[in-house]
């Protein structure tokens, strides 16, 4: 008998416990366990969710502004998409454009913390946490003062006639910018916690295996790193496609609006606005897990560990 | 080639003799391998044996060009590979915990060496190599879904598929267990005799190196003590340190008297003892006396008619008997030598009826002692043995 035989039924799985024992009082256990957490989901979870969705078919109280009824109107929905078609199609496009920037950005800073920073790893990781530490409105502005016309950037970019239309504010590039800046460490961490958890010696064997160093990130690094971009892309883009506060403080009043201000000036600004903000919620949420549903397919990490 | 240094192709070609010349390799202050020098003929299965810390695997990895020796030389051939990087070397390692692609299932792992050289037919290669280790049939599966023996296997084919000029393996049977150990043990004894290829056996285990190797080195903070072929390193280890990590050995504290004829004669107390010269490594000072517990034989009468040329040693206290089979192992406390090891066949049914209290004699031919250097240095590389 070969030693791979005597390996086979070493390894093979065993038939999971008695079974027939697991009998009364024992099958209630784990429900009992799971009960806080479903508990939870229904509560704050699903019952928003099925209010929002009854507000998104509710219909206008005729003559009776801010007052509304329960109803199936479908309307609601199809006024969100023909309407605000272009904020939908901006949100996608500046989260998507600010995704592939942090990953850019991201993913030398995460390779440079894991492999290269030495002493120097933890100094990295607090610095790419602490701004948390701060507001997220007030970051945003800051960004406003770092980007103003005559700031430094945009001072020099206009002195050498760099700067099409003479701002960087109000513009989608602004806009684009800080949904980056502000969704950065989203992508910086997992991607770290990846190539930190990437066991050197699997990197060194494609060395051994003839792959020079860029074949092996190619081949190796960036692969076992993927669950760790995958998660960075997600935790980027979803926020960023729903975010507002970037489009309200550094975009400007018409041409950069994303859905998330849509919704936020329906919701707070508009009268009548309640079951159109529903419905805009409920559509960009359809799209964000569509998207999610066919990117998480493609880059699955079901065989990625 | 020219003024050029050499291409990847002409490090590849590289054959011949694995030699190290002159190796250091230092961590700051620590010198982790310290101007180590040997030379391992091409197609041999050579070990490095040596406890952790020894630098047996910063030498490995020195060969794989995972390190570079701070100086000296590292040459296969004629190639003088130091410098070279590790994909430019014609050297493929098993790693200790096997380093598999995780993302990459096994077939693509073993296809990963052929594939990056540009064989042409990278996928055929990887399924006989696959078959070689027994393994084809689970070509399909990711390296996560497999016991560590079935990835060992996977980390022997992908290595062995490119028939690389020296195939280092680190400690390659570490995680497994005692009994799939030996199965791996000679099924790469045997992968070695049918591929010929240079085996370098990093380990710690001294039972392995033993039936493993041809030759092997036992290496000491950084330094290589002696090297051999197992059966010449048992027998006369040439220092304290081999002595006792090689098995086990009875060690004494002695002082050479002089010499008669073929003889050394030394002293432990007011006991005489006799070494052949040729079996000592050193023959004058205080040196240590070895014999290994299977030399001794235990008397439970004092022994009246002793052969020429042995020697007894008791009355003794029996300490201790532990019975395992083959063999029965007795501790024996001889006032004024030393506690001894005993090992015995067990020939008879009952071999000893003696219990620990007993007094016993022990005898040994002096044709089977060794001499090494300092008696002062008699525990050097005794293993506590973490039993599996």
């Amino acid at each position: 008998m070969s030693a791979l035989s005597a390996l086979g039924s070493a390894t093979a799985p065993r038939p999971a416990g008695d079974t027939a024992r697991a009998v009364g009082g024992r099958k209630i256990t784990p429900f009992l366990l799971l009960l806080p957490g479903v508990a939870w989901l229904i509560l704050f979870f699903i019952i928003p969710m099925v209010q929002l969705f009854t507000v998104s078919l509710q219909s206008n109280f005729p003559g009776y502004p801010g007052y509304y009824y329960r109803d199936v109107n479908f309307g609601n929905y199809w006024r969100a998409w023909t309407e605000f078609a272009p904020h939908f199609g901006r949100s996608l496009l500046f989260a998507g454009i600010a995704t592939f920037l942090a990953f850019l950005l991201a993913y030398p800073l995460a390779y440079a913390m894991a492999f290269k920073a030495g002493r120097w790893r933890n100094v990295m990781i607090i610095a790419v946490i602490a701004p948390f530490f701060t507001s997220f409105i007030l970051r945003t502005v800051a960004w406003r003062q770092i980007l103003a016309d005559n700031g430094f950037i945009a001072s020099t970019l206009n002195r050498a006639n760099l700067l099409p239309g003479g701002h960087i504010t109000e513009t989608w590039v602004a806009v684009v910018a800080g949904l980056t800046y502000n969704f950065l460490p989203f992508m910086v961490l997992p991607i770290y916690a990846s190539l930190e958890r990437a066991d050197a010696r699997v990197i060194e064997a494609g060395g051994d295996l003839y792959a020079n160093g860029f074949t092996t990130f190619r081949t190796v690094t960036l692969p076992m790193s993927m669950p760790g971009v995958l998660a960075g892309t997600l935790l980027t883009f979803i926020p960023a496609a729903g975010d507002y506060v970037n489009a309200e403080l550094l975009g400007s009043d018409k041409s950069t609006k994303m859905v998330g201000n849509v919704i936020e000036s329906q919701f707070f600004r508009v009268l009548d606005g309640f079951p159109t903000a529903a419905a805009l919620s409920f559509t960009l949420m359809a799209i964000i897990l569509a998207l999610v549903f066919v990117y998480v397919r493609k880059f699955g990490t079901e065989d990625l560990l | 080639m020219g003024i050029f240094s050499k291409t990847d192709a002409s490090f590849r070609e590289a054959k011949g003799d694995l030699v190290l010349e002159n190796v250091t390799k230092r961590f700051g202050d620590f010198a982790a391998v310290d101007d180590l020098s040997l030379v391992v003929p091409r197609g041999s299965f050579f070990a490095l044996l040596g406890p952790s810390g020894c630098g047996k695997t910063t030498t490995l990895r020195m060969v794989a060009g995972l390190e570079q020796p701070t100086s000296g030389r590292i040459l296969i051939g004629d190639t003088d590979l130091t410098g070279s990087r590790p994909y430019q070397r014609p050297v493929n390692t098993v790693f200790q915990s096997y380093a598999l692609f995780p993302h990459l299932n096994v077939r693509d792992n073993v296809a990963f060496g052929p594939k990056r050289r540009g064989v042409p037919n990278a996928m055929a290669l990887a399924d006989e190599a696959l078959k070689l280790v027994e393994m084809d049939h689970l070509a399909a599966r990711k390296p996560a879904l497999m016991s560590g023996g079935q990835q060992q296997r996977v980390a022997v084919a992908r290595a062995l598929v490119n028939q690389p000029e020296v195939l280092l393996l680190d400690e390659p049977l570490g995680a497994l267990d005692l009994k799939l150990r030996r199965q791996m043990q000679v099924e790469l004894k045997r992968i070695q005799t049918d591929v010929g290829l240079t085996f370098i056996h990093v380990t710690h285990d001294q039972e392995e190196a033993m039936t493993m190797a041809d030759t092997v080195a036992v290496m000491n903070a950084g330094r290589i003590e002696q090297m051999g072929s197992p059966a010449r390193l048992y027998d006369l280890p040439s220092t304290a340190f081999v002595a006792n990590f090689l098995g086990q050995a009875n060690m004494l504290d002695v002082t050479v008297e002089g010499s008669d004829g073929d003889w050394l004669v030394l002293k432990k107390g007011p006991k005489t003892l006799r070494a052949l010269k040729r079996r000592a490594a050193v023959q004058a000072g205080r040196v240590a006396y070895g014999v290994r517990p299977e030399k001794l034989v235990l008397h439970e009468t004092e022994p009246t008619d002793i052969p020429r040329n042995h020697n007894v040693a008791g009355p003794g206290t029996l300490v201790d008997v532990s019975f395992s089979g083959v063999s029965t192992q007795y501790i024996v406390d001889v006032p004024g030598m030393a506690t001894a090891s005993v090992f015995e066949q067990n020939l008879d049914v009952e071999p000893v009826s003696a219990r620990p209290g007993d007094q016993v004699w022990l005898t040994w031919d002096e044709g089977h002692a060794f001499v090494v250097g300092g008696g002062e240095h008699l525990t050097d590389g005794v293993v506590i043995e973490d039993t599996p």
